[in-house]
């Protein structure tokens, strides 16, 4: 977005075949604007000649917010950040913690981590799907898709007791071991999951008018889609294999096998089939992980120091001191828990690169906490995808592009 | 990597004002060779550039800070898998940084949120507005002075058009 | 005097009983795509959900009538019968059964052509009355729309006009049932393939629902509307389904003909069919996604208008030879 909407008039306006272009303000209430997303439109017929972005709608200052309040607070607070996907936003936070911390989380963790990684990434491309196609005219689609997400959003239940902002991940480990009975719903899931992705794309996959309205649509190169910041799929999808759960392993990503799909040509069809190849991969890291889950039976899932849920700023650390009378008794002077520092973090979130700095000074808050999430880079780059490109294109690639406007604001 | 650090030191001499490794190498690079530095590394192969944030060091106990603010850049070599973090001090009374939007069209957005939230000036932006707060907003709500809750008489004007308005009085 | 009286009787008569269709055509809808989609549809008012439709039209009716400052007051109240008139009564000129036709028009598939182009009037009054940019561009859509596919479904009826060397749909269906074949289905399968593509474009179906595409423009052209004069154009959207499956019977299926004759039900096969053909529009409707604008232009341009003037200039031919 090099020039603003008023340059664009004023120019316009200055020259002698003036004609008052036709704006349209798409959203913030919009039925496919995915939230409360505002762009500004410029329109020539159909054809949209600039596009600007408007967003902030859902800021609650999530930055500064946790200025205020203390580690463990936080993770409440990012699940709030991308609500489709809340377990791999307590993944982010945890890491960067945990890592300023000095903490090693139990092996068992982090296959239960990696499981709910994965299982929020499927219940995110399932969302995604849904909503791509209803946006696209497919309504059908929609309806599938929210009847397996259904299913998976039972077992987070099950899990933690939440079926969207989950908590379930905590700083040291998680929250909760799995229960037999999750595990058998998992084996389950995991076994009639790839015939559901076969269901969907038989209806939209060789579909012509499917393929005429994503073919072509929102070509992005690899050189601009790294230059433009895109991650995740949409990066894939033109041919990046960059994964951060390849290239910087966390929690169980470097035990188990998965391959990265990537697209070719870096068109709307291209990434959808990226999401839909990696539907498949993440039902097969989960079927891992639970393989492994017997070999790691009955180890704790929350690290020895991990902090409690309270975490006061400071502990004692216990010096025992024999007395003569009362056997030992615990003296010793108060430490910091945590270590002033910084600490980075970054993880592949189903939308894309979801990074997470945290500076401390040493309280139990934290100094400052960065949270550089993949929808607000994604729809900054709304304006260059869509230029030249009708309406209903840019409808198509909103959906490509997978924002959250919650994740978005922050 | 150890080649570039090197190579790094020995040509940034002049500016680097501390170089760590943390979780990863960190440089503290005066505001003055920071164009010249990223630069250097965009053609050395960091080509990703991760994150773009501000910190306000105001009142930071652990550690005397020269200026106020800081500006920390994330960047990530995809081929050698290497990440580095780049971070440029920048002083309260001078509260300016080069832009990086001729290098990085991704960096538009990040440093108009930097400047929404601190207010730190970025030059060479084409577009420099607020961008998460509403445009007629004051102060700078990330800074460590600006307060968590605002008196009543301070509060932004429109919200109180907006709660007088769902009350039904009149403004 | 007596003929008068009779045949507004029976208008009255046809227009209550599609209005009924039109009312449970919308239930079959619902309960249709629920099937498809794996959910279980209206069940909440009365056994089944089989009141659902009348507890619709008594919320429609009881809901507030917004007209927003910025209309233009009589053509936006005009608009939505405009629609509506112009979508149902095409049924009075389709001959329902053998000796009843509310009015056997010398030029009735002329007629009905005119009244459905007609019927865009309504679409362009409301976008360009409602003053507001979504229903703008709806109605930009919508006429550009309803023109080109008119051409297209015209020229297809017209092979059929050809064949059957008459305009009078009565005299339509029976020069069909004259032919060996008995249907006009067979010799004009073309015709028969573009005239129900242009009639769900027509229609303003998906997957050519462009100028009310929801998730695009809200809700094109009657964005602004609510109440009663939304309803209005919703029956106006089922009437013209209505309509057009009632002309495909007549022009290619033979009309109220069938296999056998059912006694005291002479409108058995033509409902029949008829169903069929609602059941399409609905079975589309839960399958396909919608087409882009320019797309949707250059199907109806490139595709189906040189494909029907190929196949009438076929049908003249053969008809000049035969």
């Amino acid at each position: 977005m090099s020039t603003t909407l008023i340059e664009v008039t004023t120019r316009q306006r200055n020259s002698e075949s003036w004609e008052e272009p036709f704006f349209i303000n798409m959203g913030p209430q919009h039925p496919s604007t995915h939230g409360v997303l505002r762009l500004v439109l410029e329109l020539d017929g159909e054809t949209i000649v600039n596009c600007d972005p408007r967003i902030g709608y859902l800021h609650r200052g999530v930055e500064k917010l946790a200025e205020n309040l203390n580690y463990n607070q936080t993770i409440v607070l990012s699940d709030r950040l991308d609500y489709i996907a809340s377990a791999a936003n307590n993944i982010a936070f945890c890491l960067a913690f945990e890592k300023l911390f000095g903490l090693e989380v139990p092996r068992r963790a982090r296959l239960l981590r990696t499981i709910v990684g994965e299982m929020a990434r499927i219940a995110s491309h399932l969302l995604w799907l849904a909503t791509h196609a209803l946006d696209i005219g497919a309504m059908t689609v929609f309806l599938y898709c929210f009847r397996d997400r259904e299913w998976l959003l039972n077992i987070f239940e099950k899990i933690c007791g939440a079926r969207l902002t989950h908590s379930y991940v905590r700083v040291g480990g998680v929250r909760l071991d799995f229960t037999k009975d999750i595990i058998d719903e998992l084996y389950k899931f995991t076994e009639e999951f790839p015939q559901r992705i076969l269901e969907y794309e038989t209806l939209i996959d060789v579909n012509r008018i499917w393929l005429k309205r994503t073919r072509d649509i929102a070509v992005v190169t690899a050189e601009e889609a790294i230059n433009l910041g895109l991650t995740g799929p949409v990066l894939r999808g033109s041919g990046v294999p960059y994964d951060v759960r390849k290239f910087r392993p966390y929690d169980a990503y470097d035990e188990v096998e998965f391959e990265i799909p990537v697209g070719e040509r870096g068109d709307t069809y291209d990434r959808y089939r990226v999401r839909m190849q990696e539907l498949r991969q993440s039902n097969r890291i989960i079927r891992q992980c639970l393989d492994k889950l017997p070999e790691t039976e009955g180890e704790p899932v929350l690290a020895e120091g991990a902090p409690d849920l309270l975490m006061p700023e400071k502990v004692k650390e216990p010096e025992p001191k024999p007395h003569p009378k009362k056997g030992f008794i615990f003296t010793g002077k108060e430490v910091n828990i945590v270590p002033p520092g910084e600490a980075f973090a970054s993880i592949e979130s189903p939308k894309g690169e979801l990074a997470v700095y945290v500076v401390s000074d040493g309280s139990n808050k934290p100094w400052r906490l960065r949270i550089r999430t993949p929808s607000f880079v994604h729809i900054f780059a709304i304006p260059e995808l869509t230029r030249g490109h009708m309406i209903a294109d840019l409808i198509a690639i909103i959906g490509t592009l997978d924002v959250v406007l919650g994740d978005c604001d922050r | 990597m150890e080649e570039l650090l090197k190579e790094i030191q020995e040509k940034f001499s002049k500016y680097l004002l501390k170089v760590e490794e943390r979780d990863c190498p960190v440089f503290v690079i005066k505001r003055e060779g920071f164009l010249d530095l990223i630069r250097f590394l965009k053609e050395a192969g960091f080509n990703h550039l991760i994150d773009l944030c501000g910190v306000d060091y105001l009142n930071y106990k652990p550690e005397k800070k020269e200026e106020r603010f800081e500006v920390v850049y994330h960047l990530y070599d995809m081929e050698k898998k290497t990440l580095i973090r780049v971070k440029v001090p920048i002083p309260e009374n001078d509260c300016w940084q080069y832009s990086l939007t001729s290098l990085w069209k991704t960096a538009n957005w990040f440093e108009r949120e930097c400047f929404d939230m601190f207010g730190i000036k970025f030059k060479g932006h084409p577009d420099l507005r607020r961008l998460l707060m509403p445009e007629d907003w004051e102060g700078y709500p990330l800074r460590k002075d600006y307060p968590l809750y605002l008196e009543e008489e301070r509060e932004w004007k429109f919200y109180k058009e907006f709660k007088a308005k769902a009350k039904g009085q009149k403004v | 005097m007596d003929s008068t009286i009779i045949m507004f009787f029976s208008a009255l008569v046809i227009l209550l009983i599609a209005m009924f269709h039109v009312a449970y055509l919308t239930y079959a809808e619902r309960k249709i795509i629920a099937r498809m989609q794996q959910r279980l549809g209206p069940n909440r008012v009365g056994p089944r959900g089989l009141l659902q439709p009348i507890a619709d039209v008594l919320k429609l009716i009881q809901k507030e009538d917004i007209i927003h400052p910025g209309v233009d007051r009589p053509i936006f109240a005009i608009a939505p019968l405009i629609s509506l008139v112009c979508a149902a009564s095409g049924l009075a000129l389709i001959p329902l059964w053998d000796r009843f036709v509310l009015s056997n028009l010398n030029v009735g598939l002329l007629f009905i052509l005119a009244l459905s182009s007609l019927s865009a009037y309504g679409v362009i009054l409301s976008g360009w009355a409602s003053n507001s940019r979504y229903s703008f561009l709806g109605a930009l859509r919508a006429s550009a729309q309803v023109i080109s596919y008119e051409i297209a479904m015209s020229l297809s009826l017209l092979s059929v006009v050809l064949m059957a060397g008459s305009f009078n749909l009565q005299d339509i269906v029976k020069a069909q049932l004259s032919t060996p074949y008995k249907i006009y289905l067979i010799p004009q399968i073309v015709a028969f393939f573009v005239f129900m593509v242009s009639a769900l474009a027509e229609t303003n179906r998906v997957p050519f629902d462009l100028p009310e595409a929801e998730t695009e423009l809200v809700a094109g052209y009657f964005t602004e509307y609510s109440g009663i004069r939304f309803a209005i154009f919703y029956l106006a959207e089922y009437f013209g389904m209505i309509v057009m499956s009632a002309l495909a019977v007549t022009c290619f299926l033979g009309g109220y003909a069938g296999p056998f004759e059912v006694p005291g039900l002479p409108f058995i096969w033509f409902l029949i069919k008829v169903y069929a053909f609602l059941f399409f529009y609905i079975w589309v409707r839960a399958t396909l996604p919608r087409y882009r604008y320019d797309q949707l232009m250059g199907l109806g341009w490139k595709v189906l208008i040189p494909l029907s003037l190929l196949n009438l200039f076929v049908t003249a031919f053969i008809k000049l030879l035969v």
